[in-house]
C-alpha cells in the first residue's frame, strides 16, 4: 500500500533567474492526502507545477506512478485544479462545456460517448452544481467557479488529484461543498496533493503536511495545529505549534 | 433576384457565404483565447504575400496564404518564447508585413498601389473562377478543423495549462489555430479586404454572445450572423453602388448594436426567472441567527473572511 504515486528527489527549479526550489524531497503514497503549506513565495505552487511538467526542473528526479515524469503519458490518471479565480474564457460557456474539457484525457479524438457524458454529469453533481449545469460560468460566484474547476478535474475519474489553492477566495458555503466532495474522493481511495494557504475546513482530511520555506522543506509530518484566525487574509505565516490547552478558533463549518 | 443570373454575382455570393461561415468559426476561438486582434495582425502580414504574388506573377491568393501561414506560425512562436517584449516583436511583424507589401507591389512590373486597394478593402465583383476554387478549398479546411477539433480547441482556448495536463497536444493545436486563422484571412481577403478581415472574425462573435450562455450556441449564432451580413452586404452592394466590404462590416456592427439592445431585457427576464426558481426572496432579508448555515445564493456572496468571523461568533 505504500506505493509512491508522486515522488520528488532533490528537485531544483528556477523561474527566470531566481531559484525557487533548492532541492525538495516529497513523496505522496497511494491513498494519502498531503497538504503543501508555506508562505507566499515559498515555492509550493512551483513544486506542484514541476510535478505536472509546467515548470522545468534544473536538477533532481520526479516520478509519477513510478514512471519518470518525462516519459509519463497516462494523464487520465491525474486530475489537476490550477490556481485560478475564474473558470470563464472570452466567450460564454456553460458549466457542462467547461467540465467536459476534463474528460478529454479519456476520450479518443475528442469524441465523447454516453459513458463520458455520464461521468461529466456525475462530476458536476459531486460539486453540487447540477442545477446550474446549463448556466454560463459567467453567472457564477467565485466559490462556484472553483467548484467548476474541481468538477473539471474530477471528470476524468482520476486516481490522483493535484490542487493548487482550491480554497483561495472561496466563500464558506462552497468551502463546505468542496470539503465534502474531497472527503468522498478520499473515501474512494483517491490520492490528493493540495497546495493550501491554511488548512481550514479540510484539516480533518489531511494525513500529512509538508511545509516549505524559501524553496526548502521545513516540516514533513502530521499537519500543524492552530490555524484559525492567523489563516485569515493578511496573515502569511504558518504556525506549526499550538499553545497547550487552547481551543483553536475554527474557520470552517465542518471542523 | 435577377442578380443571380450573373456569373460574377454567383461567384461573389458563394465567396461571401464561405467567408460568413469561416471567419466567425475560427474567430470564436480567437475571442475565447482573448486574441481577438490576431486576425488583424495576420491581415497585415498577408499584404507581403500579395505583393510577392504580383512580383513573381503567381496567384496572389495562394501567395498570401503561404506568407500569412508563415506569419501566423511566427507569431505563435513569439508567443511561446517571447517574454515581456513579445508585443514589440509582434508590432515589428505586423508593420513590417504591411510595409513589405507596399514595397513589393511597387517593385512588381506594372504594379501600383491601385492593385493593392482591391486586396486592402476587398473587390468582390472581380473574384475570378480561379479565386473561387482557392476560396472553396481553403474554406473547407477551416470548416473541417473548427468543427472536428471543436472540443480540443475549446479546451486549449479556455485554459491552456489545464489542457496540457489533460495530455492534449497543446503546441500542435495552437499552431493549428494560428494556421487556420491565417487561411481564413486569405479566404476573406477578396470579400472584405485585409484591413477589415478581423471585423468579421470578431464582431459576429461579440454580437452572438450578447444573447448566449453556451459556447455551442455562440458558435452557431455567430456563424448565422456572419452569413446574414455577408449575403446582405453583397446584395446591397449590387443594388446600391457601395463597397461590399465596408457594407458587410457596418451591417455586422449594426447587428451587434441591435442584439446588445435586445439583450438587456432578456438578461433581466432570465435573472428574474432564476430568482423565482431558487425561491430566494427578491429583497434583502437579514437571516435569523439560527438559519445562518442555510447556504443560499445570498450566502455565496459573503467574503470568506467576513464569513469566518460570523461563524466564530455564532
Amino acid at each position: 500500500m505504500t506505493e509512491p504515486v508522486i515522488s520528488l528527489r532533490a528537485v531544483r527549479a528556477e523561474l527566470g533567474s531566481r531559484t525557487v526550489l533548492r532541492g525538495i524531497d516529497l513523496t505522496v503514497n497511494r491513498g494519502e492526502v498531503v497538504a503543501l503549506l508555506g508562505a507566499n513565495g515559498s515555492g509550493k505552487s512551483t513544486a506542484v507545477r514541476t510535478v505536472i511538467g509546467q515548470v522545468p526542473v534544473t536538477d533532481g528526479e520526479i516520478e509519477l506512478f513510478g514512471t519518470p515524469r518525462r516519459r509519463f503519458r497516462d494523464w487520465r490518471r491525474l486530475g489537476y485544479v490550477p490556481q485560478r479565480t475564474t473558470a470563464a474564457g472570452g466567450v460564454p460557456a456553460t458549466v457542462t462545456e467547461v467540465v467536459a474539457s476534463g474528460r478529454l484525457s479519456r476520450a479518443r479524438l475528442g469524441i465523447l460517448r454516453k459513458a463520458d457524458h455520464e461521468a461529466i454529469r456525475r462530476a458536476i453533481d459531486l460539486v453540487g452544481l447540477a442545477d446550474r449545469a446549463k448556466d454560463s460560468v459567467n453567472a457564477l460566484s467565485g466559490g462556484q467557479h472553483q467548484r467548476v474547476l474541481i468538477a473539471r478535474a474530477l471528470a476524468s475519474e482520476p486516481e490522483l488529484l493535484i490542487m493548487d489553492e482550491p480554497m483561495a477566495g472561496v466563500d464558506l458555503a462552497s468551502q463546505e461543498v468542496l470539503a465534502r466532495t474531497l472527503r468522498g474522493e478520499v473515501a474512494r481511495g483517491t490520492t490528493v496533493l493540495l497546495v493550501l494557504h491554511e488548512l481550514g475546513p479540510l484539516e480533518p482530511l489531511i494525513d500529512r503536511a509538508v511545509v516549505l520555506r524559501d524553496g526548502c522543506v521545513l516540516h514533513d509530518g502530521p499537519p500543524p495545529k492552530a490555524v484559525g484566525q492567523h489563516a485569515l487574509p493578511g496573515h502569511d505565516h504558518v504556525h506549526p505549534h499550538a499553545a497547550p490547552g487552547t481551543e483553536p478558533v475554527r474557520t470552517g463549518l465542518l471542523s | 433576384m435577377e442578380f443571380l443570373n450573373y456569373a460574377f454575382m454567383q461567384r461573389a455570393l458563394l465567396a461571401a457565404v464561405l467567408v460568413g461561415v469561416t471567419a466567425p468559426a475560427i474567430g470564436v476561438y480567437l475571442v475565447q483565447r482573448r486574441q481577438a486582434l490576431m486576425g488583424d495582425g495576420i491581415g497585415h502580414v498577408a499584404m507581403t504575400g500579395v505583393g510577392l504574388g504580383f512580383l513573381l506573377s503567381w496567384s496572389p491568393v495562394w501567395m498570401a496564404t503561404l506568407v500569412s501561414v508563415l506569419g501566423a506560425v511566427l507569431m505563435e512562436l513569439i508567443r511561446w518564447y517571447g517574454r515581456t517584449r513579445g508585443d514589440i516583436a509582434l508590432a515589428m511583424l505586423f508593420y513590417g508585413g504591411m510595409a513589405g507589401g507596399v514595397m513589393l507591389i511597387n517593385l512588381a512590373p506594372g504594379g501600383t498601389n491601385a492593385n493593392l486597394m482591391s486586396f486592402l478593402f476587398g473587390s468582390l465583383s472581380t473574384v475570378s473562377q480561379e479565386d473561387i476554387t482557392a476560396i472553396c478549398v481553403l474554406a473547407a479546411f477551416v470548416i473541417v478543423m473548427t468543427l472536428a477539433l471543436r472540443r480540443q480547441l475549446f479546451a486549449v482556448s479556455q485554459d491552456e495549462e489545464f489542457a496540457r495536463v489533460t495530455g492534449l497536444p497543446v503546441r500542435a493545436l495552437n499552431l493549428l489555430t494560428a494556421v487556420t486563422a491565417a487561411v481564413t484571412v486569405t479566404v476573406a481577403m477578396r470579400v472584405v479586404g485585409l484591413l477589415l478581415v478581423s471585423a468579421l472574425m470578431v464582431v459576429p462573435v461579440a454580437a452572438a454572445q450578447q444573447l448566449t450562455r453556451s459556447f455551442a450556441a455562440t458558435f452557431a449564432i455567430a456563424v448565422a450572423i456572419g452569413v446574414t451580413v455577408t449575403i446582405g452586404g453583397t446584395v446591397t452592394s449590387y443594388y446600391r453602388d457601395v463597397p461590399p466590404g465596408a457594407t458587410i462590416v457596418l451591417l455586422a456592427i449594426a447587428a451587434f448594436m441591435l442584439l446588445t439592445a435586445l439583450a438587456t431585457p432578456l438578461a433581466r427576464r432570465r435573472a428574474k426567472a432564476a430568482v423565482t426558481a431558487s425561491g430566494d426572496p427578491a429583497e434583502c432579508v437579514i437571516p435569523v441567527a439560527g438559519e445562518a448555515a442555510g447556504a443560499g445564493v445570498a450566502r455565496d456572496t459573503v467574503p470568506a473572511s467576513r464569513g469566518s468571523a460570523e461563524g466564530s461568533a455564532g
